[in-house]
């Protein structure tokens, strides 16, 4: 039994955000991955619950909207992100990545809202999302905003989303992916089932020959408190032949980032890991994009 | 605080009083008696509380019972055929001893329900990913991975190409 106070499951997002008002300091739960693990530890005993799991209608899919931009509900699980056809032909590292978390069970019930929603650095999707410069929609009792990743996060577990506000879309616009090809690697001590040591997530776009680097965009998970892009380390390759850029990367990278000695891992062994899989990762998206490197 | 859930656990229609707060584990264990379903570490860790919930393998721990509300629930004691006899999956665990102490089986036999059930060849290694939600502290996987192996063969060669 779950030492919880209350669990009211909502009838619609209103519903949701009405639930809320009535009942400040009450939680949405989605599918709960996070939140029955606190409720376990006693991080969150005695909470009231809001339940969105029930809303796969309004908030759960993928679409591909008429003008290319890809909508993503929240409540879509990992597993159904990385089975997604639109997701698979125009943005597979986003799959590939959601593909990582946990194991299966865990993927069939996660979702990927509740992993932007935690605000914790090392969520699987985090970085790849970064990368893509993904916006969030939220909607409150005053009507819907939009929030670009990049001002999402604003500290250890805490998000942009204002008491009573529900996140109720992703949306990746379609410049931000178009003509760009990804790779995600998640470094941990275990191939399944653990938690990132470090994520790095990296778009490459090439020029006609596939030998120049258009644009670059790297972003990490567990390189700081919160996922993170790394701008410096995009403008110093750009222009660049993909393998100069994959020599430079790395090293441009660490002076973007600022991760710290956890039991999981050294700070030392951190930045050898944003050198070393910020160049595996370009490597790997500029291969997937047709580079001979 | 009791809510009645409607459901069908192991093709039975079921209708009973739950406590909101209960997890699915505890629902299935403690209401229906249906003790196939393990728990081990209950924060979703080790597989031991797989069941299917329409067809899809999640850990019962933390899957909270109200969530099932009009959905299929199979668990281990729902394979069996009506003389008692084992499925085919339950036979390649007993064959290819890939049962030790017991504890994880139920679980992982219910994951390689749904991994046979999608009728789809995997290598070895495909294998080795969709059985990484479970935790085995005897058998070393070796025996679990060849009785699941053998297991997706013989439907496939029952099923005919
Ligand atoms: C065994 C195990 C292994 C795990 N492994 C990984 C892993 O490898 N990688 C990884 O990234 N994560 C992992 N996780 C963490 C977790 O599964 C993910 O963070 C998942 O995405 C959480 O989604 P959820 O729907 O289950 O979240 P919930 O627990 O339902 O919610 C998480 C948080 O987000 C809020 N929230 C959820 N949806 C919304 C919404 N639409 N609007 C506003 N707020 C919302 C909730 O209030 C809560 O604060 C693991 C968890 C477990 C139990
Ligand atoms: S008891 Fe549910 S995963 Fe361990
Ligand atoms: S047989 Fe003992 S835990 Fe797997």
């Amino acid at each position: 039994m779950y030492d919880i106070a209350s669990i009211y499951e909502a009838k619609s997002v209103d519903d949701a955000i009405r639930a809320l008002k009535e009942d400040p300091g009450a939680l949405i739960i989605a599918g709960g991955t996070d939140v029955l693990i606190k409720v376990r530890e006693g991080k969150l005993s005695g909470c009231r619950l809001v339940s969105i799991h029930g809303l796969i209608e309004e908030l759960s899919g993928v679409v591909l909207t008429p003008g290319g931009d890809i909508e993503i509900g929240p409540l879509t699980t990992f597993r159904q992100v990385a089975e997604d056809p639109v997701i698979r032909a125009r943005i597979p590292v986003l799959g590939q990545a959601v593909d990582q978390a946990g194991g299966p069970q865990l993927r069939a019930v996660g979702t990927i809202g509740g992993n932007v929603c935690n605000g914790i650095t090392s969520a699987d999707s985090a970085s790849t999302l970064m990368a893509l410069d993904a916006r969030l929609r939220v909607k409150g009792p005053r009507g819907e905003r939009e929030v670009p990743i990049s001002q999402w996060y604003k500290g250890v577990g805490r998000v942009d989303l204002a008491p009573y506000e529900l996140l109720v879309k992703l949306v990746i616009p379609r410049e931000n992916y178009e003509g760009y090809t990804g790779h995600y690697i998640k470094y941990a001590m275990r191939n399944a089932m653990d938690i990132a040591t470090l994520g790095v997530s990296c778009l490459v776009k090439l020029d006609e020959q596939r030998r120049i680097v258009d644009d670059v965009c790297l972003a990490f998970g567990v390189a700081g408190p919160v996922p993170m892009r790394s701008y410096g380390a995009e403008a110093a390759v750009r222009g660049l032949p993909v393998e100069q850029a994959v020599s430079a990367i790395g090293k441009a990278a660490l002076e973007d980032v600022n991760p710290r000695d956890s039991w999981r891992a050294s700070k030392a062994l951190r930045l050898q890991l944003v050198e070393e899989l910020s160049a595996r990762a370009l490597a790997e998206a500029a291969r997937k994009g047709g580079a001979a490197v | 605080m009791i809510q009645v859930l409607k459901c069908t656990v192991n093709g039975k229609p079921v209708e009973l009083g739950i406590d909101p707060r209960e997890s699915l584990a505890d629902t299935l264990r403690e209401r229906l008696g249906l003790t196939s379903v393990k728990k081990g570490c209950e924060v979703g860790e080790c597989g031991a509380c797989t069941v299917l919930v329409d067809g899809v393998a999640i850990d019962s721990c933390i899957y909270l019972s109200v969530w099932a509300q009009d959905k299929h629930i199979l668990t281990v004691e729902g394979l069996q055929d009506e003389n008692g006899e084992l499925s085919p999956i339950q036979r390649t665990f007993v064959e290819e001893a890939a049962v030790q102490c017991g504890f994880c089986t139920p679980g992982i036999i219910m994951s390689a329900v749904e991994i046979v059930g999608s009728g789809r060849h995997y290598t070895r290694d495909e294998l080795r990913r969709l059985i990484s939600g479970h935790l085995c502290r005897c058998t070393g996987y070796q025996n679990i991975l060849n009785a699941v192996e053998r297991a997706v063969e013989e439907v496939h060669r029952t099923v005919g190409k």
